[in-house]
């Protein structure tokens, strides 16, 4: 993580800038700050991956729900009050044994916001939306992922606004834990394909 | 646009750099740039496709030395420039020195929880398909100067449709102010040889979304 002390003279001009717009358009009355600290609060705060992890753990422990989640995603997610901006037409892709699936947005930066909030900033730059679809196994290498040499991989290319959720292979050991403890294994990379869920007890 | 953006499958780029997903800002102006960009589309005066195209506009070395705020910050600045809402010299000067176009249109912030939750859907009442599911089509060589969603890696490229998604807002149409024109919208999945040729990772399969006029029959 980056130092936002006092010698990034980036940092310096980007606060800079944000804040001269932001003065501007607050004078004219164009905008509102309460509501541009609502807008920060609901995704530093309220909106994160947490949510996909509930969505990944109930599809683990509940074969209905995986199901509702195969046919119509938008609306199984909404069950469980995920929705909204970035997340208007959701498809879940279910990790097998046999395939892997991997997301990305090679044009911008889409990423399923209800489930997952925010992007990260390395989804968001040329070296993984460049990369994730020509050689997807050397970008997993770097975070640490190596798959079995026989597993097909997919990548989606969100082009549109269809935004998609990885459900990962449940892991082994897992079999005695509640949905609580299931959200606990699915990390947010897992989520997109660049990881898998944890094993129970490992860090 | 053959744009700074449409880098899928480019070659040159570097090693990704995972973070903790406890990390949702890297400072404090990005959380304004997102705030801000978002509180101003409430404005009205462009649309989703519009503000992708801004971003893409950029000059290639700016977008490529920018991180993705200072994109979002660069393309929100433009968007408002030409919208008229702000001018230049308030932009050096840092204050208002004109009124605004549209203070009756300011997202206020008991609205902001009902806006993020309801989003902004893109289906719509559409023509009917040509194409279902298994068959295979050809990506056309579509390449406007405008705003596209076909990525160049595609383009000629012959792949199978797995899915339809009834018709969305056509971005090309959209990020011009010309109307919505909703087109049927397909998931098309190519093997990676043909997107990438000889040398293409083996057992991988790509998909990308595609609106109806970017699609031949093959």
């Amino acid at each position: 993580m980056h130092d936002h002390s006092h010698h990034g003279s980036e940092l310096d001009e980007m606060t800079a800038r944000v804040r001269a717009l932001e003065t501007i358009l607050t004078e004219k009355g164009l905008i509102d700050p309460a509501a541009v600290d609502a807008i920060i609060d609901t995704y530093e705060h309220k909106v994160g991956p947490r949510n996909g992890a509930e969505v990944v753990a109930r599809a683990w422990s509940d074969p209905a729900f995986a199901d509702w989640l195969r046919k119509d995603a938008t609306e199984a997610i909404a069950s469980m009050g995920f929705a909204g901006r970035q997340g208007e037409h959701m498809v879940a892709v279910f990790n097998t044994p046999e395939e892997h699936n991997l997301v990305v947005c090679t044009l911008c930066s889409c990423y399923p916001w209800p489930v997952l909030g925010l992007p990260p900033a390395w989804y968001k730059t040329p070296d993984y939306r460049a990369r994730a679809v020509r050689t997807p196994r050397a970008v997993l290498a770097e975070f640490g992922v190596s798959l079995p040499e026989d597993m097909r991989v997919r990548v989606w290319d969100s082009t549109a606004e269809v935004r998609y959720l990885v459900i990962p292979q449940r892991p082994e050991g897992s079999e005695g834990l509640d949905e609580a403890g299931l959200a606990d294994l699915v990390t947010r990379d897992s989520m997109i394909g660049c990881g898998l869920a944890r094993r129970p007890g490992a860090a | 646009m053959n744009g700074p953006q449409d880098v899928g499958g480019r070659h040159g780029f570097g090693a990704v750099v995972p973070e903790d997903e406890a990390t949702r800002f890297h400072a404090d102006w990005e959380k304004r740039v997102l705030g801000v960009t978002l509180a101003a589309g409430a404005l009205g005066h462009w649309n989703l496709d519009a503000s992708r195209h801004a971003r893409e506009s950029l000059p290639p070395a700016v977008y490529y030395g920018s991180s993705y705020y200072e994109i979002w910050l660069r393309a929100l600045e433009g968007l408002l420039t030409r919208a008229g809402e702000v001018t230049p010299d308030e932009l050096s000067a840092g204050h208002a020195q004109v009124p605004g176009l549209r203070p009756e249109r300011c997202l206020k912030a008991e609205a902001v929880p009902m806006v993020l939750a309801s989003g902004g859907p893109t289906d719509r009442e559409g023509p009917a398909p040509l194409f279902g599911v298994g068959d295979k089509v050809r990506m056309a060589n579509h390449q406007p100067a405008g705003h596209t969603r076909l990525p160049g890696y595609t383009r000629g490229r012959v792949g199978v449709v797995t899915a339809r998604h009834g018709a969305h807002v056509y971005p090309d149409s959209n990020a011009r102010f010309e109307g919505e024109n909703p087109q049927p919208l397909y998931t098309i999945a190519f093997d990676a040889v043909e997107l990438f040729g000889a040398d293409a990772e083996e057992d991988l399969t790509v998909s990308i979304e595609a609106w109806e006029p970017y699609l031949e029959p093959a």
